[in-house]
C-alpha cells in the first residue's frame, strides 16, 4: 500500500520532465546491457560510425579519385595497402572505410524517411478509421505488392542520379510493413481506456495522438527503424551494385559492382570483392542484433526467451 | 439515515436549474446482420443539481454506462439531448472541450485509465494541459489536486508510474485527474466496483468530502446498491435502458415501489426481507424490448397474481407505463404501484 519512495523531489515541471527521462533512460539501458548480442551490435555499429565520421582524418580523397591512384593495379594485400589495390590502383581499405560514409547515410536516411513515413501513415489510418483507414491501407497495400527492387530500380531510372534519389527510391519502398504494423499498434492503444478517459478530459484528435498513441507506437517503431537500416544498407548496395547508384561517389554496392566489372571473379581478385561485401554483411547484422535487442527491451514478453 | 438527512439538508437549494441533465435521452446501437438494433438508454431524463450526489443503479447491461458517456458527449444521443446548466450540448470539437472543463468522468477501472507511460504527474497534468498548456502554477496545481485526493505527500508520488501503485492509490490518481480542473459534474462509473472493501470506503469517503468542501456534484453509476445508500442524496434505478424508480435514496431503497427495485433490495442480506426475490424469466436484451412494462416478463408481483389482484395485469403487459419526469420527486414506473 505504501507509496515509492523517492529520494528527492525537482521543483519544477521542466525538471521533473528530465528527471523521468533521466530515469527511463537508466533503466533502458540497464535491460538493453543484458543482452550480450545486443552488446555486440552496438559496438559493431560504433566502429562502423566512428570509421566513417573519422575518415577524412586518415584517408587521402585525392587518393581516392581514379587519376590520383597511388599504386598499381590489383595489388595483393601488403603492408601499403592492407587490403590490396584495386583496377586502378587505389587502395581498397579507403574505399571501403569511405564507403561507409555514403552507405550509412543512406541507410540512416532511407529509413528515417520511410520510418516517418509509415508513422504517419499508420497512426493517421489506425486513429481516423473509417474511409481514412480504407483509403490509406489500400495504397499501403499497392506499395507492399510491388516488388520494393523493381520499384526502387524504377524510381532511380526516372530520377536524376543522386545519392538522394537512392534515398528517395528506399524511402518511398520499405515503409508500408510500417505503417501496417504501426496501425496494428494504434487500433490496440486506442482500444484502451485511457484514450477513453483523455477523450473525456477534453483532448482532441492531436493530443490522443501525439501523447497517447505515439509514446506507446514509438517502441515498435524504434525496433522496426533498426531493423530497416539494415535492409536500406543492402538496398542501397543492390542499387548501386546494378549500377543504379550515383558514379561519382563510393559506396560499398559501388565497388562490388566495380569490382565484377574488372572481372575480379574470375582471376581471383578477392581483396576487391571480400571486403564491401563483409562490410555490408557486418553492418546489416550489428543493426539486426542491436534491433532484437532493443525489441527484447522494449517487448517484454520476449525478454524470457532470450 | 441521520447522516442521509443531514446531507440532504446540504443540497437543499434544488428547485433551481439543475446542473447536468438528460432529456427523453435515447442511445441505440446499430445491431449487426438480422439482430435489431439495441436501445441501451431508451427514454431517461435525469436531473443531477449542484451539490447533490445520484446513485444510478441497476443490474449489468441496463444502459448506466451508456448514459454515463451520453452525458459526457462520448456518445451521441439518438433522441433527446443532454442539458448542461440548462443548454443544450453541443457537439463540435469545440463546444464539447469547454463542457469536459467543466464535467469530468472517472471510469470504472483505474489500472486501465491510466497510461501506463505516463507518470502520475503527467496523468494529472493532462487535463490542465489540455485547456491551458504549460502553466507556471502547474506543479502547485497538480500537487494541490493529489493532496486533496489523499495522495500525500503527492510529491512522494510524482514520478511513480500506475504500475508501481496500488489499485486505490490508482483510482485516487485518476480523481486526481479530474478533480485538478476544478470541475462542477463528475460523473464517475463504478468508482469503486475494482477495489477491495477497505478502499472503497477511502474513495466514497473522499467523494463526499469533496462535496462538502468544492459544492462538486455528483452522478455516481453503481450497481451496488450499499453504495448508493452509503453516498447517494437521490438514487435513480435504472431497467433495460429506462429510469424505472426515482426519488431520494431513503424512499427509493428503504421503502422501494417498484418490483425491480425490491427484487434487488431483497437479495441484500441486510435487507430484513423475508425471503430473496428471485428473478425469474429471460435476462433482459437491449435488442428486444418487451411491448407493456418492460418489466413484465420478469416481475413476480405480476407472476403472483398481485397484479392481477389489482386489476392492472392487462396494462403491465400492453401499456408502457411511460417515462419519469426528471425534478427531485418520487416516481415510479409501474402499474401497479401507482395504482
Amino acid at each position: 500500500m505504501s507509496g515509492p519512495q523517492r529520494e528527492q523531489v525537482p521543483v519544477t515541471a521542466r525538471a521533473l520532465a528530465w528527471e523521468r527521462r533521466r530515469r527511463a533512460l537508466a533503466g533502458f539501458w540497464r535491460e538493453y546491457a543484458r543482452n550480450r548480442a545486443g552488446l555486440f551490435g552496438l559496438v559493431g555499429l560504433s566502429v562502423f560510425v566512428v570509421l566513417a565520421v573519422a575518415a577524412p582524418l586518415f584517408v587521402d580523397p585525392g587518393e581516392l579519385s581514379v587519376t590520383g591512384a597511388p599504386g598499381r593495379a590489383h595489388q595483393p594485400p601488403s603492408l601499403a595497402y592492407p587490403l590490396g589495390t584495386d583496377t586502378f590502383g587505389r587502395s581498397v581499405l579507403d574505399l571501403v572505410v569511405w564507403g561507409a560514409r555514403i552507405s550509412l547515410t543512406v541507410g540512416f536516411l532511407a529509413t528515417a524517411m520511410s520510418v516517418a513515413l509509415g508513422t504517419l501513415i499508420g497512426i493517421v489510418a489506425g486513429h481516423f478509421g473509417g474511409w481514412t483507414s480504407a483509403v490509406l491501407m489500400r495504397v499501403t497495400d499497392w506499395f507492399l505488392v510491388l516488388p520494393p527492387l523493381v520499384l526502387a530500380v524504377a524510381l532511380a531510372a526516372v530520377m536524376t542520379r543522386s545519392t538522394l534519389t537512392i534515398i528517395i527510391a528506399i524511402g518511398v519502398t520499405v515503409w508500408p510493413a510500417t505503417a501496417r504494423l504501426v496501425r496494428a499498434q494504434t487500433l490496440a492503444v486506442e482500444a484502451r481506456p485511457y484514450i477513453e478517459r483523455a477523450w473525456a478530459l477534453g483532448a482532441g484528435h492531436a493530443h490522443v495522438m501525439r501523447r497517447h498513441v505515439l509514446p506507446n507506437v514509438m517502441p515498435v517503431v524504434l525496433a522496426q527503424t533498426t531493423l530497416l537500416v539494415a535492409t536500406s544498407i543492402i538496398a542501397e548496395s543492390t542499387l548501386a551494385f546494378l549500377g543504379l547508384g550515383d558514379p561519382s561517389t563510393i559506396s560499398w554496392g559501388g565497388i562490388l559492382q566495380d569490382a565484377r566489372n574488372a572481372g575480379a571473379v574470375s582471376s581471383g581478385i578477392w581483396w576487391y570483392m571480400v571486403p564491401p561485401g563483409l562490410a555490408i554483411a557486418l553492418v546489416a547484422l550489428s543493426f539486426t542484433l542491436c534491433g532484437r535487442a532493443l525489441e527484447g527491451v522494449l517487448n517484454p514478453k520476449l525478454r524470457e526467451r532470450r | 439515515m441521520t447522516a442521509n438527512a443531514e446531507r440532504m439538508d446540504a443540497a437543499a437549494p434544488a428547485a433551481l436549474t439543475p446542473v447536468l441533465s438528460a432529456e427523453g435521452l435515447h442511445v441505440a446501437f446499430k445491431g449487426r446482420g438480422r439482430r435489431g438494433s439495441a436501445r441501451a438508454v431508451d427514454g431517461v431524463d435525469l436531473d443531477v443539481h449542484a451539490g447533490e450526489i445520484v446513485a444510478l443503479v441497476g443490474e449489468s447491461g441496463c444502459g448506466k454506462t451508456t448514459l454515463a458517456r451520453a452525458l459526457l458527449g462520448l456518445e451521441r444521443p439518438t433522441a433527446g439531448r443532454v442539458a448542461f446548466e440548462g443548454e443544450p450540448l453541443r457537439y463540435g470539437m469545440r463546444p464539447l472541450k469547454t463542457y469536459r472543463r467543466r464535467v469530468q468522468l472517472v471510469l470504472q477501472d483505474p489500472s486501465g485509465s491510466l497510461n501506463p507511460r505516463h507518470t502520475v504527474y503527467d496523468a494529472v497534468a493532462e487535463g490542465l494541459r489540455i485547456h491551458e498548456g504549460h502553466t507556471a502554477d502547474e506543479r502547485d496545481r497538480v500537487a494541490a489536486a493529489l493532496s486533496r485526493s489523499g495522495l500525500r505527500p503527492p510529491e512522494r508520488f510524482f514520478l511513480s508510474y500506475p504500475h508501481e501503485l496500488s489499485g486505490g492509490q490508482r483510482q485516487r490518481v485518476v480523481i486526481a485527474g479530474a478533480l485538478v480542473l476544478e470541475p462542477e459534474v463528475i460523473v464517475a462509473d463504478e468508482p469503486v466496483a475494482s477495489l477491495d472493501a477497505s478502499v472503497r470506503g477511502e474513495i466514497l469517503g473522499l467523494l463526499l468530502r469533496l462535496r462538502d468542501e468544492l459544492g462538486l456534484s455528483a452522478l455516481v453509476v453503481t450497481h451496488d446498491l450499499g453504495l448508493a445508500w452509503n453516498i447517494a442524496d437521490r438514487a435513480a434505478v435504472m431497467y433495460l435502458g429506462r429510469v424505472v424508480e426515482v426519488g431520494p435514496v431513503e424512499e427509493v431503497l428503504a421503502s422501494p415501489r417498484h418490483p425491480y427495485t425490491r427484487a434487488l433490495l431483497s437479495v441484500l442480506p441486510e435487507s430484513g426481507a423475508d425471503s430473496p426475490v428471485i428473478l425469474s424469466g429471460e435476462p433482459p436484451d437491449p435488442t428486444r424490448v418487451p411491448a407493456g412494462c418492460r418489466f413484465h416478463a420478469r416481475c413476480q408481483v405480476l407472476g403472483s397474481g398481485q397484479a392481477d389482484a389489482a386489476g392492472v395485469a392487462g396494462r403491465c403487459r400492453s401499456e408502457d407505463p411511460g417515462v419519469l419526469s426528471g425534478g427531485t420527486a418520487t416516481q415510479v414506473a409501474c402499474h401497479w404501484a401507482n395504482a
